[in-house]
């Protein structure tokens, strides 16, 4: 540890380390536009310029190594000088329409002209007029509401290794593009939405639903239904100013009757589902010399990034559909048969942590007879602002339960939110299938926590001996999947991919401003219910099983394979 | 140049010339590559982008940064106007305006009968003849906004005459 001398005041730092990172971590806030945390600093925005005694300029914090003794001014009258026209700089050719745009009121430029007192125009630049990119199902590109700031860039580089934006051309032609100016969905995005996560303005946004849904509510010949994924409840409520980690599960509920939705289902019945079908699958090959290691199928950003990047490696991919893609098709059989509604007449929504879920609800092979099983996705973010503008305001409603016969579910369902927690149900279920009995411990540590990549764990089943592994972002995908390839893994018979860092917890359709403090107490919300609850297997899940000896017969049974399982093909985008 | 097989197999053949090369030699492979086929053809990045393992949209990134790349192929008759200094102070804004509403296209495209490409360029030393344009090694001098669609004109001709004998 060294010291340094931040406004008069001695504070330590690293030696090696950024003068910015020094600063976050000694609670003296920097603005900054461009930053991101564990990824290399580009200095691109310039908002983050300090004074240091010695440097004849101001410099970048992020960008500017600590030394020894070094004096530095984070707002004098200079700085801030700086900092206010490097923003009305940036403003310059950004259009003003703020009313109208996806990020009013969560966008950083606009809070930080607050912050700066903004007040006027003073400087104009000719505007980028390039049309919207709208030709992707989850991601919208503005390229005139964009900052250049990379964080897309790096994001979908560092993180994801997917690289479908990069800047193109230079100086003040440079824009964020895909290669050869094609589309979002001719490029190889696989719609994770970590872009739009990590966009400060409205540059990059999810596609927004909300009108196909408003409309299809106010339509008298729909029976609009609606699911919820399991990360849902846990984050939903940080939009309605409600305490980090609140389940407002009930009160979703609640709130969706109230904005019309004729049935209100849980998509953690079906992540119950998905573990039946998935556990009997992993059973099969294990037991019957199967493809191996298996990779689960939930992740619809996962699935797109295998089939573009690794086709060759698709027979390892579970065939089973994502839990919405399970929860679709029986509300438009089974449950259209119980009703006695045609499946045409029933408008199915899900509501997503996600933006590539809007993605996979467009696959051709989710939906059957000319239509599609998910009719639209909303994100959480979406329903937030949906809530809103019925005029609710969700930390006072009564708590209600969900519909039957899709509304029970088990906390390890629930778990399918957080990295790991697919894997800890599989295993649940996969035991008792195998043994006939349940695990005396259901809790699996090993599995458990936001990190990407070393999670581990090995059972012995009655002799059977199984390793399992989990991941979480594609980058980390990328080097399993390498080990896979060089027979490096032989122990693994089971891995756990989810495409966002952490899981769906941290999902690119998730409220904006995702923090490690935001999401790990979304993450540890769930593993409460698991505590705390008592139905923590999905086998165990009565409405369940009643589905299976009404209608589906046994897991992996010819009905079950037509309704519930998938396949894949490989993509040959702009790679 | 025009089938996709002869490219790619033209850009195995250079990329055959750089065993295991990565990242930094780009740039002198898509030279070569512009240099035999014309243009960076997407099979082409494409190409390049398999056999380094560099994403396309990173190679694309990096080829529209500088001037020299083009993505289309060249005219039949390839128009290089100069934007140098004395080409500006000469109205040579108002000159490349013209043939942009002439042509159709803008800088770096190919007109869709092949005829004719665009490219802006810095400054092609000839000062004394400001502003001027080079078309297929004939130099067009002193040029005004009004003498562009009969330059323009008298190449179509040219070109028609050709393809009539």
């Amino acid at each position: 540890m060294i010291n340094i001398e931040v406004n008069g005041k001695t504070i330590q730092a690293e030696a090696g380390e950024m003068l910015l990172a020094a600063l976050n971590r000694a609670g003296i806030e920097v603005p900054t536009l461009c930053n991101m945390e564990g990824l290399p600093a580009t200095g691109a925005c310039r908002m983050c310029v300090c004074e240091v005694e010695g440097q004849r300029a101001l410099v970048p914090a992020c960008a500017f190594p600590i030394a020894d003794g070094m004096k530095v001014k984070t707002h004098s009258q200079r700085v801030i000088e700086a900092r206010r026209t490097i923003l009305e700089l940036l403003l310059a050719n950004h259009p003003t329409d703020c009313f109208y745009c996806e990020r009013n009121g969560s966008c950083k430029l606009q809070s930080l002209s607050v912050e700066l007192g903004v007040r006027s125009h003073r400087y104009t630049g000719a505007k980028d007029n390039r049309p919207i990119d709208e030709s992707s199902p989850a991601i919208v590109r503005d390229s005139s509401k964009c900052i250049l700031c990379g964080r897309c860039v790096r994001v979908c580089e560092n993180i994801q290794t997917v690289s479908c934006l990069d800047y193109i051309r230079r100086g003040s032609k440079a824009f964020i593009g895909n290669s050869f100016n094609e589309g979002m969905n001719v490029a190889s995005c696989i719609a994770c939405g970590q872009c739009v996560a990590a966009c400060p303005t409205g540059a990059l946004t999810g596609k927004n639903d909300i009108g196909k849904v408003v409309a299809a509510l106010k339509d008298p010949n729909l029976h609009v239904v609606v699911q919820h994924a399991p990360a849902v409840s846990v984050s939903l409520g940080e939009e309605f100013g409600l305490p980090l980690g609140t389940d407002v599960m009930g009160k979703l509920h609640a709130a969706l009757r109230k904005v019309g939705f004729d049935a209100v289902f849980d998509t953690s019945f079906s992540a119950d589902l998905t573990i039946m079908e998935e556990a009997t699958e992993l059973v099969g090959r294990v037991t019957g010399g199967g493809v191996l290691p298996m990779f689960t199928s939930c992740s619809p950003g996962w699935i797109k990034f295998i089939e573009t990047f690794y086709p060759e490696m698709l027979p390892h991919v579970s065939s089973c559909k994502s839990p919405q893609g399970m929860l679709g098709a029986v509300i438009k059989s089974c449950y259209a048969e119980k009703v006695g509604i045609e499946p045409k007449k029933i408008f199915s929504v899900s509501i997503m942590p996600c933006t590539a879920k809007k993605f996979e609800a467009s696959r051709p092979e989710l939906g059957r007879d000319g239509y599609q099983d998910i009719d639209a996705v909303l994100t959480t973010r979406e329903a937030a602002q949906l809530f809103k503008m019925f005029g609710i305001d969700l930390g006072k409603l009564e708590p209600e339960a969900a519909d039957s016969p899709f509304g029970e579910r088990s906390t390890a369902g629930k778990l399918f939110g957080a990295s790991g927690g697919v894997m800890e149900a599989a295993v649940r279920t996969a035991y008792y299938l195998i043994t006939g009995e349940n695990l005396k411990e259901l809790k699996l540590e090993a599995l458990r926590g936001l990190e990407g990549w070393g999670k581990e764990a090995h059972l012995d089943i009655n002799g059977l001996k199984v390793g399992v592994a989990v991941v979480n972002s594609l980058g980390n995908a990328r080097k399993i999947i390498e080990l896979v390839k060089k027979g490096e893994l032989k122990d693994i018979q089971f891995i756990e991919v989810m495409t966002c860092p952490g899981g769906c917890i941290n999902g690119g359709g998730q409220p904006y401003g995702a923090t490690v403090e935001r999401v790990t107490a979304r993450m540890k919300k769930l593993y409460d219910l698991d505590a705390t609850e008592s139905l923590r297997l999905c086998h165990e899940n009565k409405e369940l099983q009643r589905l299976y000896d009404e209608y589906l017969g046994k897991p992996n049974s010819e009905k079950a394979h037509h309704l519930l399982h998938t396949h894949y093909h490989e993509r040959t985008p702009l790679t | 140049m025009t089938s996709s097989v002869s490219i790619i197999e033209e850009v195995q053949k250079i990329l055959a010339r750089y065993p295991n090369a990565g990242r930094d030699q780009l740039i002198p492979i898509l030279q070569e590559i512009q240099g035999a086929c014309g243009y960076l053809s997407r099979e082409a990045v494409v190409e390049v982008g398999k056999q380094l393992h560099i994403p396309t949209s990173k190679i694309y990134g990096v080829a529209t940064f500088y001037n020299q790349f083009r993505f289309s192929a060249q005219g039949k008759y390839h128009i290089q106007i100069c934007r140098g200094t004395a080409c500006h102070v000469k109205g040579s804004a108002a000159i490349l305006d013209a043939l942009v509403r002439e042509l159709k296209i803008n800088p770096g495209e190919t007109t869709r009968d092949g005829l004719f490409s665009l490219e802006i360029v810095a400054c092609i030393g000839a000062c004394g003849l400001a502003p001027v344009m080079n078309i297929s090694n004939n130099f067009h001098a002193k040029l005004t906004t009004q003498s562009i669609p009969g330059i323009i004109k008298s190449y179509r001709q040219q070109a028609a005459a050709a393809k009539g004998a």
